[in-house]
């Protein structure tokens, strides 16, 4: 196999300059609607004692879930030893890295007191299912960190031992981290739709599905930005393969996390809720989820035409992945707390506190900008770090794509350069 | 000499004049416990400042169901003067430290009203999540938030069984000195620990003795005090038992 070959990204194209001006608009407003939260309170929101988690914990869980399974490739080609995703290692640990950044801003600026966050650095209480996840967050960054040290150094490249230790530790610490963010949700006991294990597994399976959508996306839109053939056809095989094995791993788990409580006359309500009769969550778990995340994408990726020619369905069918997820997120988390809590089972209840109706709950503006600026913020830390560092494969000699760059609109002789080799 | 039998008993006068003072001073004082005992249902004793609070103690409330008048919100207009909460308006927001659920039977058609609030539960979930100790459970079995480590994660209230606890959505005015409130802190029943540690009754109970008495409170662990009496007699029943969270707070006629 010939020697791995790195870029950094020197120029940008005008798309480029555009996609970040976009990303950085909306990290601005993101934090300017954080300030207006923290300014108001929560009651400038959708949410309230029913539905206390919005919209901000949908994205947020969604990215720090997407942040693990980033780190899914660097995994593969350390610990299982495939050489062919050695090139795509380091990006992936960046994306890791950016992507469970980007999640974990949204949760502090999402909270009611973000200025305590030094107190919830300092002050644990070791019981709690959240203090766990904060160690096992910070701890991601820095063994992905050292991961990514271990991959980039000259010298701590030279020991193979190094790297396959790290590629192990990290390896053990996403599931850790994913099953965490799962049992954050497993361990309510007081909540019908959540209150199971299956829940942590779910979610690694979904870390994997999103996390290599998150790739295979940013990817394709470097490979246009590089005109650097970044997925040969072999990896668009590989990626494609993998990415259907994933969404029907999610589609199991979701299968049998929902018939499992069917099956019991105790939760058919909660069941019922989520997947006919609740109005908006049936909408979005079956269009939505189902819909518009899993069966169109697996349909474009098993009926799009082999090879490189594939390459558009593969890409939409990640961008249709991803929104799956949030949809994914959006049932899990919002409807779960939609559905009312039982005090009193079997016996209809009211009260002036809103007992036994359902939360209502609409997303307000600063939640949505909230939410989605922490996917421009992961973008931004991505492509800041691609133009310091080399975490960018160079496409073996010959095969500079001229499909790459038609696609942006560029002919394969444009004399921008793309990038310098290290 | 006659002096001295004069200096003698002006000594003795002064000495019984000291102690009729003494023993109205301890009469003035002693009187409100007197009387809280009188009345029933508390054996709450005043707490020295500074002084720990007892694990030997476990506060505890009874409910009598069938002894809540369905018009009466006495207990939740208590709560709200005490502890300085009150509706906004916006009913899916506004905080509820204590309030009357409506329970109706399908099957038969029985109708209950339920005073609910903090449960104050032995093994409680909220305390279990919080990701900061900011809740915890007192050694007398107080349940409470410290608002000064509260990160407003709202953890609590999605792990809480009772919709006991509220997210303060708006900014607070005008608080009370004994019940601190704060926007984006969490917030619920404190069983007005305040008041118990000063010897009287929460603010709920003594509302509700002027009405239906339907709520006893005092110390479970006490086989003497008339709450104990009453569970001991006959078991009360939990708000959602099958979970086994040991909650402080029993209901009759549910």
């Amino acid at each position: 196999m010939a020697k791995l070959a790195f870029q950094t990204l020197d120029d940008h194209s005008t798309p480029f300059w555009a996609l970040i001006a976009f990303h950085v608009a909306l990290v601005a407003a993101g934090l300017g609607a954080a300030l207006y939260m923290e300014e108001n309170g929560h009651i400038v929101t959708g949410m309230n004692n029913q539905v206390v988690w919005g919209l901000p914990h949908v994205f947020a869980v969604f990215l720090i879930v997407a942040a693990s399974g980033a780190l899914n490739v660097a995994s593969v080609s350390s610990v299982f030893n495939r050489l062919a995703y050695k090139p795509y290692a380091r990006l992936s640990g960046l994306l890791a890295i950016a992507l469970l950044i980007g999640g974990l801003a949204v949760l502090v600026l999402d909270l009611g007191r973000p200025d305590r966050l030094l107190v919830a650095m300092t002050t644990y209480n070791f019981k709690s299912i959240f203090a766990w996840n904060i160690y096992l967050y910070s701890g991601f960054v820095v063994i992905v960190a050292a991961y990514l040290f271990s991959m980039m150094d000259r010298q701590a490249a030279k020991s193979a031992a190094f790297g396959k230790a790290m590629g192990w530790l990290a390896f053990g610490w996403r599931l850790a981290l994913t099953t965490g963010t799962g049992s954050i949700f497993g361990f309510l006991i007081a909540r019908e739709a959540y209150d199971a294990a299956i829940l942590a597994p779910l979610f690694i399976a979904a870390s994997f599905l999103y996390g290599l959508a998150f790739t295979v996306l940013v990817l394709l839109t470097m490979s246009r930005e590089t005109r650097d053939e970044l997925m040969p056809e072999e990896m668009l095989g590989k990626f494609r393969g993998l990415l259907a094995i994933f969404a029907l791993a999610v589609l199991y788990f979701t299968a049998v996390q929902h018939v499992t409580k069917l099956y019991s006359a105790a939760h058919q309500g909660v069941e019922l809720f989520l997947l006919r009769d609740g109005g908006v969550f049936p909408l979005v778990f079956w269009l939505g989820q189902i819909g518009i995340g899993t069966v169109l994408p697996l349909a474009l990726l098993a009926f799009a035409p082999r090879g490189t020619k594939g390459r558009l369905a593969i890409e939409l069918a990640s961008a249709l992945f991803l929104i799956g997820g949030l949809a994914q997120l959006y049932v899990i988390i919002i409807g779960g707390q939609a559905f009312p809590l039982a005090l009193f089972p079997g016996m209809e209840v009211s009260s002036p506190a809103l007992d036994g109706e359902v939360g209502r709950y609409v997303p307000a503006l600063p939640e949505l900008l909230l939410g989605a600026s922490g996917v421009s913020m992961a973008m931004l830390i991505v492509a800041l770090a691609l133009r310091l560092m080399p975490f960018l494969p160079k496409a073996p000699a010959g095969e500079v794509s001229a499909n790459a760059a038609t696609a942006q609109g560029l002919g394969a002789s444009d004399p921008m350069p793309s990038g310098r080799t290290l | 000499m006659s002096d001295a039998r004069d200096s003698r008993s002006d000594l003795a006068a002064d000495r019984r004049a000291l102690l009729r003072g003494a023993g109205g001073l301890l009469a003035v004082l002693l009187a409100p416990g007197v009387t809280l005992y009188a009345l029933g249902g508390t054996e709450a004793a005043a707490r020295a400042p500074g002084e720990a609070v007892s694990p030997k103690v476990r506060w505890g409330l009874l409910i009598d169901v069938n002894a809540c008048p369905a018009e009466c919100d006495a207990c939740v207009a208590a709560c709200r003067t005490e502890n300085g909460w009150a509706d906004t308006g916006h009913s899916a927001t506004d905080p509820h430290w204590i309030r009357k659920v409506s329970v109706r039977d399908p099957a038969s058609g029985a109708a209950r009203e339920v005073p609910v609030m903090c449960q104050h539960c032995a093994s409680a979930p909220c305390v279990d999540v919080c990701p900061t100790g900011a809740s915890f459970r007192r050694a007398d079995g107080i349940v409470l938030v410290d608002r000064h480590i509260c990160i407003g994660c709202r953890y609590c209230i999605m792990a809480c069984p009772y919709k006991a606890r509220t997210l303060v959505h708006e900014p607070v005015h005008d608080q009370t000195a004994d019940a601190p409130r704060g926007k984006g802190t969490v917030e619920g029943c404190t069983l007005c620990a305040p008041r118990i540690d000063a010897g009287r009754l929460p603010a709920c109970v003594e509302a509700c003795a002027a009405k239906g008495a339907a709520m006893l409170f005092g110390d479970l662990n006490d086989p003497n005090s008339a709450i104990a009496k009453a569970v001991a007699a006959r078991a009360p029943a939990r708000i959602r038992a099958d979970l086994r969270l040991d909650p402080g707070v029993g209901y009759r006629g549910l």
